[in-house]
């Protein structure tokens, strides 16, 4: 199969693709936001846990939030693993927030000049409530440093929704059955949140538009860099579809692949919600589900093992209609059965594969399906589906294969998914709505001085956009002037263009790749600053040096020094 | 809407602003300013916020305050009021469950916001607290009294014996079970001088906080309040007991003796100690496990010894180094009648107070020495400083804690003056506050860093 183009504007349109970009990146700050914890290499080493459980609470508008509802019926145990070097009783939320760090909040205030945003004048810390246990209060605390602000990108202008300033969440170290276990050193790192409008029509562009902001990242030399540092949600809706949220993409180059498989899936589950109700699939038709843990025992033992343990039970679920529903392709590997077992997995905790069986699988216990239609009163042209494990477990299985059918006869549920390595996407939770923000009482809102906003403003470099024209101008390609940007060689660089004679060109290849191709074998290219390039390619003879000779002349100069 | 619900909280440059444009709060604005456009709901302000910004709620759920001066224009799209609410559902009522009454003194249990001060504010009627912790009708039928509603420093005797009488009226009307609410920063001090004016109780009675506020999904205020309400229908311990977090896990909790419990950390969810003792029980969802079995049980006859009285005029003195005879002699001067010394080391204080301790006790001032050490007994023989302090009047007060020593002299002082009746009165135990003995693991911090400590840290969450 050939590769598909992500930039096939026509293609992506007759979809009505719209996608846009949430940007995390850690602000390089010595210390955490809301107390005096430093900021640390991530390490695995703990010294003790605690266990800790969430309840959905009540957001400032009076609804629970659907999220937060289905968290709960998980009844996860949440375990924090604590390093005494890195977490403090703040981020156990065993004490409240001590005081925002001033110089994350310049440096957020620096990159909102960057982004061009209008500025707030008051900050307000609001909780934004995350009951996966990703933070142990149960809520993030967050800020809204400005909004409408706009990026270049490939000559268009993308809007900014806002930038937001807020502390990191946790590392999750495993997540099985009941209990999940985060590492909390990451926690309450600064960390900024860049918005952008859904704007991208293609994956392509949704990439750029990353690309774009990694380097005005970059270039304001405020950030943590490295992976680990940096994490992108990427947004994407097609006409009839809905709003899903793909979390935390570590890598720029995956966000195509994954937009455009996800706007393949939606547009799937377009077509399974037309052949639904095509042939009258109705609500009610998935309203019965019956036991059959004898039946599974008989014919299924092979398949679900240990999740027929005694105590342990078996339903099926009866989805009239729906023969050959559950196998219609959503992508690479994917089908709708695939989305039936995630909710499983995620929200009943059944996590030992497979976690459910259906009728439409070929390989599936048949014998235990004929049974379950017979007691039932179904017939061939019904699906059947089937889930055992602890009973709490099976309970709650079979409402959320109930609720993801009625989901299907919907269209799209609005979710957040996680990438997986596949390059294809799995249900993570429901998304949440605006309900679950409400104020933080622990801390007063935080008035800006004038003072504070033309110091950020002194030291914003300039836009990026024009600071890539000026490069462009001087004669480097597009592919030198990411690089420069995206490695931080352009501080070198911006020192060195006056000091030498080389041509711009030259000068950028001798710090982007033939540095790099320097390091990999081996020679050490800490000296190599402007004062180094001044000295070898200060002279007037040097303007028309050959790009070969000035990389030797260069390699020689780093050798002798080392 | 009255012109001050209009502008609910606005106030100078703040409210000339909004007047100016003819706007006011949950209308649905766009504000042109100096630093852009912002279209948002306008809250309504904090009144300890400052008056020179207008608080706009965003789409996003998100709130950000823009300087009234720079507004060039407010336009209005209409009204869109929040209506804030804890989600009332009627507590469901089963005859064969036990009745539990929960009195309410202002700590928040279950809570919700108060846009006007940004603060959380306590949700309390059974139809909230269904709402918000269901599992309490899997638990008891329940009536909630408010009692108060103040912040758990503002309890003073007025409220203890206020609290005390209705703790006895619900016992003799023959509930199962009495839980009371209560901030956490006062609660030792309410436990304790409750053990003295409610007296072999029929039923238990249990307090109940928390300590991380009840808005956060991670709060320990429902569990709490779960173990409490339990421990008010099952437990056969009939003690005035307070009910918290054992470790800062979500694991269990302590039934604390009201006489022996003291909060130990500001913030930390595993705040509540029993001091030179073992707690009474342990209780989990699954279980009461008791920890020892000196208590009193539950008793079937609806009785009560209620002794509700208080003088206030006691005061404690925390000894410090260097400290100057005029703060006694004040104490004394402005008429106070009981003085509690926390002293140092096993129960002492500079040679220099001792004139001052002299006169106190020799115009009527009833003097007991504790320990600011927290933890162990006053021993006044072992050093001779002890024994010039009992000369001059002084009385050990054993191990009590210098909270519950103020309490007991407190309630002490308005049942007698002659010296020899408050001194025995004191030492002769109420409700445990003084022990005959100190058990071996009476006193257990566990020190943080110790490799052996380490080790246990590691394999039991804390
Ligand atoms: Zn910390």
């Amino acid at each position: 199969m050939a590769k598909p183009s992500y930039s096939n504007l026509p293609f992506y349109a007759s979809l009505g693709l719209k996608c846009g970009l949430e940007v995390h990146r850690q602000l390089d700050t010595a210390h955490k936001l809301f107390c005096d914890c430093p900021v640390r290499p991530y390490s695995p080493e703990y010294h003790a846990e605690i266990l800790r459980h969430m309840r959905p609470t009540l957001s400032e508008l009076g609804e629970y939030d659907p999220t937060a509802l289905m968290e709960f019926k998980t009844h996860k145990q949440i375990i924090y693993r604590l390093n005494r070097e890195t977490v403090c009783t703040y981020e156990m939320d065993d004490a409240p927030p001590f005081r925002l760090n001033r110089d994350a909040l310049h440096r957020a205030m620096v990159l909102s000049v960057m982004l061009d945003l209008n500025q707030v004048d008051e900050l307000h810390i609001a909780r934004k409530q995350y009951l996966d246990g990703s933070i142990p209060t149960g809520f993030q605390r967050t800020m809204i440093l400005g909004i409408n602000g706009l990026i270049m990108c490939n000559g268009r202008r993308i809007g900014i929704r806002q930038l937001g300033l807020e502390e990191e969440a946790c590392r999750e170290v495993s997540d099985r059955g009941h209990t999940r276990t985060y590492m909390t050193d990451r926690l309450s790192i600064p960390l900024i949140e860049v918005v952008t409008e859904a704007e991208a029509r293609t994956p392509a562009e949704a990439a750029d538009m990353a690309g774009v902001i990694r380097k005005i990242c970059h270039l304001s030399g405020l950030v943590r860099t490295g992976l680990g540092r940096v994490r992108q949600d990427v947004n994407v809706s097609i006409t009839g579809g809905s709003r899903v949220e793909i979390k935390g993409v570590p890598r720029i180059r995956q966000i195509p692949g994954l937009v455009h498989f996800e706007a393949l899936r939606q547009k799937a589950l377009l077509e399974v919600r037309d052949l639904l109700r095509d042939s009258g699939v109705e609500p009610g038709a998935f309203s019965d589900d019956l036991d059959v843990t004898a039946a599974a025992r008989k014919h299924a033992k092979r398949l679900f093992q240990k999740r027929l343990s005694r105590g342990n039970k078996a339903r099926a679920v009866i989805l009239r209609g729906c023969a050959g529903m559950l196998s219609h392709p959503l992508g690479p590997g994917r089908t709708l059965a695939s989305e039936v077992s995630d909710r499983i997995r995620v929200i009943a905790c059944i996590d030992d594969m497979p976690n459910m069986t259906c009728s439409d699988d070929p390989d599936g216990p048949t014998a235990l399906f004929d049974e379950a239609r017979r007691k039932a009163k179904a017939g061939p042209a019904d699906a059947v589906v089937v889930v055992a494990g602890p009973v709490r477990d099976v309970v709650t299985a079979v409402q959320e294969v109930k609720n993801r059918m009625l989901e299907a006869l919907e269209g799209v549920p609005r979710e957040t998914r996680k990438a997986l390595s596949s390059g294809v996407t799995s249900f993570e939770r429901l998304l949440p709505g605006p309900d679950r923000m409400y104020p933080d009482t622990d801390l007063p809102p935080i008035v800006l001085s004038q003072r504070e906003f033309e110091t950020a403003e002194d030291q914003a470099p300039e836009k990026l956009w024009d600071k890539e024209a000026a490069y462009l101008g001087s004669g480097l390609s597009q592919a030198q002037v990411d690089r420069l940007l995206t490695t931080d060689q352009f501080r070198v660089y911006d020192e060195a263009i006056d000091r030498v004679k080389l041509r711009p060109s030259i000068l950028a290849y001798l710090l982007v790749d033939f540095r790099v191709g320097l390091r990999r074998a081996g020679v050490e290219v800490g000296a190599l600053d402007a004062d180094l390039l001044a000295a070898l390619f200060g002279d007037d003879s040097c303007a028309s040096i050959k790009q070969k000779d000035a990389a030797k002349a260069l390699e020689q100069a780093l050798r002798d020094k080392a | 809407m009255t012109q001050g619900d209009k502008f609910k909280g606005y106030r100078g440059p703040g409210l000339e602003t909004l007047k100016r444009f003819n706007v006011g709060v949950w209308e649905d604005v766009c504000v042109r300013s100096a630093k852009g456009e912002f279209r948002g709901i306008i809250l309504p302000r904090s009144e300890t916020a400052d008056d020179r910004h207008i608080v706009l709620k965003l789409d996003t759920g998100y709130n950000v305050g823009v300087a009234a001066a720079s507004c060039i224009e407010i336009t209005s799209k209409g009204r869109r009021e929040a209506n804030y609410h804890i989600q009332e559902n009627e507590f469901p009522t089963d005859p064969a469950k036990p009745d539990v009454v929960l009195f309410g003194t202002g700590g928040t249990i279950a809570s919700r916001l108060d846009y006007r001060t940004g603060a959380v504010i306590p949700a309390f009627s059974p139809g909230e607290l269904y709402g918000s912790v269901p599992e309490l009708a899997d638990i008891c039928n329940l009536t909630t009294k408010k009692l108060y509603g103040v912040f758990s420093e503002n309890m003073g005797p007025n409220e203890w014996i206020g609290l005390a009488k209705a703790v006895a009226g619900a016992i003799e009307s023959g509930v199962d079970g009495i839980v009371i609410g209560h901030g956490t920063d006062t609660m030792h001090h309410t436990a304790a001088i409750l053990s003295f004016m409610i007296q072999e109780p029929a039923v238990p009675v249990v307090m109940v906080g928390s300590q991380r506020s009840s808005d956060r999904p991670s709060s320990d205020a429902a569990l709490n309040l779960i173990h409490a309400t339990s421990a008010a229908c099952i437990s056969d311990i009939a003690e005035v007991m307070v009910c918290m977090f054992g470790p800062t896990s979500d694991k269990y909790g302590l039934l604390h003796r009201g006489t022996r419990v003291r909060k130990m950390h500001s913030s930390s969810r595993s705040t509540f100690r029993t001091i030179g003792d073992i707690p009474l029980a342990l209780i989990s969802e699954a279980e009461i496990r008791p920890l020892r079995t000196d208590y009193l049980k539950r008793r079937p006859d609806r009785k009560v010894k209620l002794d509700a009285v208080y003088d206030d005029r006691v005061s404690i003195v925390y000894y410090y180094p260097g400290m100057k005879p005029d703060v006694v002699d004040a104490l004394v001067d402005n008429g106070y009648r009981g003085i509690v010394i926390a002293g140092t080391g096993l129960g002492h204080v500079n040679k220099p107070l001792y004139p001052a301790l002299k006169r106190a006790v020799a115009k009527g001032v009833h003097v007991f020495m504790t320990v600011q050490t927290l933890w162990g007994y006053v021993q006044m023989y072992v050093y001779d400083t002890g024994r010039d302090l009992m000369d001059l009047g002084v009385i050990p007060a054993a191990n009590m804690t210098p909270e519950v020593a103020l309490m007991k002299l407190g309630w002490t002082l308005a049942h007698s003056d002659d010296r020899d009746e408050v001194g025995r009165m004191m030492l002769t135990p109420v409700a445990h506050e003084i022990t005959e003995r100190e058990p071996p693991d009476g006193y257990l911090i566990l020190q943080g860093g110790l490799p052996e400590v380490e080790r246990f840290l590691k394999s039991y969450q804390m």
